[in-house]
């Protein structure tokens, strides 16, 4: 029963310096589910992208049904029987389920598309799919459009599947559909990899489950003998010390208070549930969850970026001592307020700094409407700009170097430097040492303790649960969009937070499962 | 001065050519993702390149056959297109240039050479007269004599030169290609959604140079029909005008469908020429109907945009260049 369907032996990869995969090692043997479980960035995707030939391993051998295998592109995964089914669907709008599913293909015969729709039909009896192969994509849900992806694959013959998390676009009932699906496609002897960092679903559903964490491999344990606790512990790790100086909140004042805050996005999910908390001066909120958790959506609700469903968001003013709801207000309104949201998105660029303009230019564009007259003003922005190049020791050859040619972490500085110039009540810094390297990270560290000193408010979105154990005063743990609970930074144990980040309270998680 | 409803068919099939040419050239490019505003330029120099060369011929043997002079100009004018197309290919498809700067230049280019060699080719070769009559008339005897036996259909359909049967087979072969064929659905989803395609292991690259170069031989071809039988074997962009932008505007009010461009070049040729047919236009009347190819089109772009049907909107990565490594 046990043939080994595919194996990875010491596979590294790397991405410039940073090292995404390292020595991982594992093996899946037919007729089984595999899943692989790991935090963000602890390199899943990119161990699967090597699989299915978007990526190409720097190092190790991939076996298939025992024989090494050189996988370069898509199509010669496909021709080794691997199917991959993508977190973003790669389907075209306009076309069929049938004509997604024959397209590229060089079949025998005759193009009919009635004849492969009969095929489609056959496959979707024998797993058990409910699709009509006739009906065009862009009418189709999320769920059906995954649905027409996997029967894709199975099209072509795939023996290894591989999905990416699978379930983060479904909803609980759909997900059960799905589950037994894969379960016949086991039973059919074929080999299911899944991608996620569900805990429940990873009980629920594997056989196997291989544990990655920051690129490293850390280990395959039966499903059987695994508890959530012991997956946890394997997936977060031990506790590290990092020495940030943490100073005790002082004069807190509640600055914002969020009551029931609800938001759906344009697809119509709902991404953020019945949201409450407050944010006080003088301290550091930690953000912690999954991404994609609703952390964005949150800070974005909060800046008005976000249309809100329900709830109110109730900003003290400590001007001039009004409760002011925000809900009504402009981004810019809110802005004026002194609260200021500076995320940094994947790409570091892509949101609040134009890649072209030098730091002076990117100064203005949160000043533009400043000033009076037709002209621009420069010299207040540039001398700004001279400010934050000395005092958060920026690298550049000068005020008016297009920010673009910096190194990612004098970016981060520009943009966050940019923000607290503007001495705000609420500073909200969505992951602001993403990619940095562990100095750049202190500044970041240390700017924000300083603010947090000086009576702002801090919201401080975070990926490393030691950084935010070690740097926050309140740590607020989301799940699916919901506040699985709000923990003391001090004392608090990753193993906590790492399942607050994956489970819900019980009362919730009834609730969602209700609707 | 009365109205000849026959003659005025007939007259807008043959104004409806160029367009169909164009129109279906475009929209080959389109299919494939390619938003190519340099078809106007290519009809010109497709058009230029064929009376250029049947000139020579004329010019350089004794007693000129009139079927060797259309196979020469035919040649040239295919070739001419060909090289045209393949600079927008390597600049758009491989160098990843912006589609519509690259389009315009082109035009700009196509339509310098045509002025140049078009104008000025009899001079260039030191020749007395510029004309290829022998190729004309050989052209315009049209290739189903009896025509005139089949009464006013044969006058309006059947009375034209070889290039009528090559438009309308062409607009038929491309729709059935693109509807009913493997290589259709493939190039659709390479103008769709060229990641897409090309992680079902499709060639984007390969389809989007293809179909380029093909539409831009078609689209040369409606130059040629141009040159040889409307102006008669003299090139005269003046008059050439603006049919390649209206072929242009035919792929929005075809929807991007060859067996609709059928219809609509026949109804644009026939506006392009009502001013000339209807009786008794002054001369601001006259202009207002010279206006009504452009006012259809630009009524046909509002109603398609509230229509809202997926299936009549542009494929959705048109002007757009793919990158594999962007995913």
């Amino acid at each position: 029963m046990s043939e080994v369907a595919i194996e990875l032996k010491d596979i590294t990869k790397s991405f410039g310096s940073v090292v995404a995969n390292k020595n991982v090692s594992l093996k899946v043997n037919k007729g089984e589910i595999l899943s692989i479980l790991g935090e963000n960035g602890s390199g899943k995707t990119t161990l699967m992208n090597m699989l299915s030939g978007i990526y190409h391993p720097d190092s190790g051998q991939i076996f298939v049904g025992g024989k090494e295998a050189s996988i370069q592109s898509p199509k010669d995964a496909f021709d080794y029987k691997i199917g991959m089914i993508h977190q973003h669907f790669k389907l075209v709008d306009v076309f069929t389920a049938a004509e997604n599913i024959v397209l590229g293909l060089n079949e025998d015969g005759k193009y009919d598309i009635k004849k492969s729709a009969r095929r489609i039909k056959e496959i979707c009896d024998e797993y058990g799919f409910e699709i009509d192969p006739m009906k065009k994509i862009y009418e189709m849900s999320v769920s059906e459009k995954q649905t027409v992806e996997i029967i894709k694959v199975i099209y072509r013959g795939a023996e290894i599947l591989i999905l990416d998390e699978p379930t983060a676009v479904l909803t609980p009932k759909e997900t059960e559909k799905l589950f037994s699906i894969l379960r016949n496609m086991r039973d059919a002897g074929k080999a299911v990899i899944i991608i996620t960092h569900k805990l429940n679903e990873v009980l629920e559903l594997s056989d196997r489950v291989s544990v990655l964490r920051k690129g490293e491999y850390i280990g395959t344990v039966e499903t059987k003998e695994a508890t959530e606790q012991s997956l946890t512990e394997m997936m977060v790790g031990k506790k590290v010390s990092l020495n940030i100086e943490r100073s005790e909140p002082q004069g807190c004042e509640t600055r914002l208070t969020l009551t029931n805050v609800s938001v759906v996005n344009r697809e119509g999910v709902s991404v953020l549930k019945n949201v409450n908390f407050t944010a006080k001066s003088g301290e550091i909120l930690g953000i912690a969850g999954i991404a994609g958790s609703g952390q964005k959506e949150l800070l974005e609700a909060i800046a008005g970026l976000q249309h809100l469903k329900s709830g109110s968001i109730v900003y003290h003013d400590p001007k001039t001592g009004k409760d002011e709801n925000l809900k009504d207000k402009t981004p810019l309104q809110i802005r004026n307020l002194g609260v200021r949201l500076s995320f940094v998105p994947e790409d570091r660029l892509g949101m609040g700094l134009v890649g072209s303009m030098g730091i002076t230019d990117n100064m203005m564009l949160r000043s533009y409407n400043k000033g009076k007259g037709f002209f621009l003003h420069r010299k207040s922005p540039k001398t700004l700009a001279e400010k934050i190049i000395n005092e958060l020791e920026v690298v550049t050859p000068g005020t008016e170097t297009p920010v673009r040619k910096l190194s990612g972490g004098n970016v981060q500085k520009v943009l966050v430097g940019r923000e607290i110039a503007s001495t705000p009540t609420v500073l909200m810094a969505a992951y602001p040492v993403r990619g940095l390297d562990i100095n750049s990270s202190y500044t970041i560290y240390n700017l924000l303790n300083q603010q947090k000193e000086s009576g702002t408010a801090v919201i401080f979105v975070g990926e490393d649960l030691d950084v935010l154990i070690e740097l926050c005063d309140r740590i607020l743990v989301m799940c699916h969009g919901q506040i699985s609970g709000i923990i003391d930074g001090r004392g608090a144990k990753k193993e906590e937070i790492g399942l607050m980040m994956t489970t819900l309270p019980e009362k919730e998680s009834k609730e969602e499962s209700d609707e | 001065m009365g109205f000849d409803l026959v003659y005025f068919l007939q007259r807008a099939v043959a104004q409806a050519l160029p367009l169909l040419f164009g129109s279906n050239g475009e929209i080959l490019n389109e299919k494939a993702g390619s938003l190519n505003l340099g078809i106007p330029g290519i009809m010109v120099s497709g058009g230029v390149a064929g009376i250029v060369s049947a000139t020579i011929y004329e010019n350089s043997v004794a007693n000129p056959k009139g079927w060797i002079g259309l196979l020469i100009s035919l040649l040239s004018s295919i070739a001419c297109s060909l090289l045209v197309s393949l600079i927008y290919c390597v600049l758009t498809v491989t160098l990843r240039a912006n589609q519509n700067v690259t389009g315009l230049a082109i035009t700009t280019f196509g339509t310098g050479l045509g002025n140049y060699f078009g104008g000025a080719i009899a001079s260039l070769l030191g020749l007395s007269s510029n004309t290829i009559t022998t190729t004309v008339n050989a052209y315009k005897t049209p290739i189903i004599p009896f025509y005139d036996k089949l009464g006013a259909v044969g006058t309006i359909f059947f009375s034209h030169g070889f290039l009528f049967y090559v438009g309308v087979m062409i607009a038929v072969v491309s729709a059935i290609i693109l509807k009913k064929t493997r290589v259709g659905l493939n190039l659709r989803a390479v103008g769709e959604n060229p990641a897409t395609a090309d992680a079902a292991g499709i060639n984007v690259t390969k389809y989007k140079y293809i179909t380029t170069c093909l539409g831009g031989i078609v689209a040369g071809l409606g130059g040629l029909y141009f040159a040889i039988d409307y102006s008669n074997g003299l090139w005269d962009t003046q008059s050439f005008g603006e049919r390649g932008w209206l072929a242009i505007a035919l792929v929005i009010f075809v929807m991007w469908k060859p067996n609709l461009a059928l219809v609509g070049s026949f109804l644009f040729g026939a506006l392009y020429i009502a001013d000339v047919f209807v009786p008794n236009l002054t001369p601001l009347t006259k202009e207002i109907f010279k206006m009504l190819p452009y006012v259809v089109t630009i009524i046909v772009l509002i109603a398609t945009s509230f229509a809202k049907k997926k299936e009549n909107q542009p494929p959705q990565s048109l002007g757009l260049a793919y990158f594999r490594e962007e995913r």
